[in-house]
């Protein structure tokens, strides 16, 4: 068998353990094995590209791995859980890079000169360019949204859409007049719009899509990754790309069906940019009832089964571990807890497990909004904290409601519900929340966390 | 020549399904740990940065080359570590030791 096979053998062997890791990835049981078997297939496949003859460069590249693991490796063990969406975009937006990189790389190969070139190998090289670029500013900008660095509210301004069309737009026709005329300074414009695309389609969404950005942008990466593969011939780099670009995109399906909308709808509308004023004006007249943490504790203190169910909200004052506090001083007196958990609560998908699995609530207590539903009558106190948007009850009885058709966790089926909450103010989507004025409802104002802390002490008090 | 992209396009078609088949049935619970672990598989775009670095000529062209590679590297490590420090607290225990890594997190 020559080096040549048994490469290629390696790379196949790579190719099965990236599968193997997705699939395991899927099973709580086997998600941490699965991950394990994914790095291995890493390792495989790198140390055999080494094996490549007529690899020129290797002090340089050694470096560059060794400053990458420096770098990265410290940079994913320190970072905080609360921080981890912005940390997975910031990894994606590399990668896009990297891949955005190669390609261009394979273009100064052949000096530009991409006439030398089949149509079809054009067209690799370019999709690789597009795709790698936006991936890499539009995970940039999320980044910064993320790390509040700047405002996670969509930024929109006048004629923001027929900009965004107009570039994208050209972008496309850069891409066809390439396929027929391969001329370098048309690539380099392609270059150029296509970073500037990246942050100015990243713009409008707001921060409580980010969920489904963050799980597009990975997709976008995968397939600008694929792309590369065609490029230079090579299957495992094709595999892994396609795998990652196919699963980046049915998990956002996922996301936004969950959501309740289309996937356009979250890119395209700048969603919860404007209050509506009707939600504004339906406000005046009706009464809010607002209970004091000491109310609110013996009331806790008294039930006998307890839902909590946390949003972006809590994630933000990053009240997970208070809340953890709060449901054991409750099991103590020997009130069942549980968390019902919306799928898009959090800052990605699936964000408020892995929070609340770093306060060491065990996962047996999450619940899945289906499950959450179906108990949801025997529950005598909810405890929404943070959550506006993903428990109102417009989402199911009003047809005009933006929200109308989005999945919630059905809190006003509960005998009573507490929401602790900042103000009044709507949630996300600007849009009000009947159960607000609901005569079960019950408001504690506050930071989340200062008010869990406070209800805290009031149940041990009780 | 015309018949290898046509192999890699059958290979692409059909990772595709792969791709979709394989994480269909995914709780909602591991939609973060699925997340970070897809994106570092797309680090495998560490191996073209190799092969494109290890072909460079001329400053500007390793230099590129080096830059790909460290961003490559950076999506590698950092994706698996990410994944197995999150995978790792889903096998906490309630009042059992602290989540590794936990501390780090938001106690500030």
């Amino acid at each position: 068998m020559s080096l040549g096979t048994g490469r290629y053998i390696a790379y196949l062997v790579a190719a099965v353990f990236f599968i193997l890791a997705l699939k395991g990835l899927s099973n709580p049981k086997k998600a941490r094995i699965g991950n394990i078997g994914g790095a291995i297939g890493m390792l495989i496949a790198l140390v055999m590209v080494f094996t490549t003859s007529g690899l020129h460069n290797l002090w340089e590249i050694s470096l560059g791995m060794v400053v990458g693991v420096v770098v990265g490796v410290p940079a994913a063990r320190l970072v905080k859980m609360t921080a981890m969406p912005q940390m997975v975009a910031a990894f994606n937006g590399v990668g896009g890079a990297a891949a955005a990189l190669v390609s261009i790389m394979f273009f100064s190969f052949i000096d530009g000169n991409l006439a030398t070139l089949a149509t079809y190998k054009v067209f690799e090289v370019i999709f690789g360019v597009v795709i790698g670029s936006v991936s890499f500013t539009g995970s940039i900008v999320a980044f910064l949204k993320l790390q509040e660095i700047m405002p996670g509210r969509p930024v929109t301004y006048r004629g923001q859409q027929a900009i965004n069309g107009v570039i994208g737009l050209a972008i496309l026709g850069c891409v066809f007049y390439v396929l027929v005329d391969p001329t370098k300074t048309v690539m380099l414009i392609v270059l150029l719009l296509a970073l500037v695309f990246g942050v100015i389609f990243t713009l409008p969404i707001g921060g409580a899509d980010a969920p489904v950005l963050i799980s597009l942008l990975n997709s976008f990466t995968g397939l600008s990754v694929a792309a590369t593969g065609f490029t230079l011939q090579s299957i495992v780099l094709i595999v892994a790309g396609t795998l990652v670009g196919a699963s980046g995109t049915l998990l956002t399906m996922l996301m936004s069906q969950a959501m309740g909308r289309s996937i356009p709808n979250i890119l395209f509308s700048a969603f919860g940019s404007k209050v509506t004023a009707s939600g504004a004006m339906d406000k005046e007249g009706r009464s809010v009832k607002s209970g004091t943490a000491e109310d609110i504790g013996t009331l806790l203190a008294y039930s006998s089964k307890v839902a909590i169910v946390p949003g972006y909200g809590l994630a933000v004052a990053q009240a997970q571990h208070v809340a953890r506090e709060l449901a054991q001083a409750l099991e103590k007196k020997g009130i069942e807890v549980f968390y019902g958990i919306h799928p898009v609560a959090g800052r990605m998908p699936g964000h408020m497990n892995v929070l609340l699995a770093e306060a060491d609530v065990p996962y047996e207590e999450l619940k899945e909004m289906d499950s959450a539903n179906s108990e949801m009558s025997t529950v005598d106190v909810v405890l929404v904290v943070g959550a506006n948007d993903v428990v109102n009850p417009a989402a199911k009885t009003s047809p005009g409601s933006p929200i109308y058709g989005m999945p919630i966790i059905e809190v006003n089926q509960a005998r009573t519900v507490v929401f602790l909450k900042r103000s009044m103010r709507p949630g996300f989507a600007g849009i009000d929340n009947d159960l607000l004025y609901d005569e079960k409802t019950t408001m504690l104002f506050g930071d989340a966390k200062e008010s869990l802390t406070k209800l805290v002490g009031a149940v041990n008090a009780a | 020549m015309a018949s290898s992209i046509l192999i890699l396009i059958t290979i692409f078609v059909l990772a595709a399904f792969v791709g979709f088949e394989v994480i269909s049935k995914v709780p909602s619970i591991l939609h973060t740990p699925l997340m970070s672990g897809s994106n570092a598989i797309h680090g495998i775009i560490l191996l073209g940065a190799v092969l494109v670095a290890g072909a460079a000529h001329g400053s500007l062209q390793i230099a590129l080359g080096t830059v790909a590679v460290v961003l490559a590297t950076l999506n590698v490590v950092g994706g698996f570590v990410v994944t197995d420090r999150m995978l790792e607290m889903f096998k906490a225990k309630p009042g059992a030791r602290r989540a590794p890594g936990g501390d780090a997190g938001g106690r500030s």
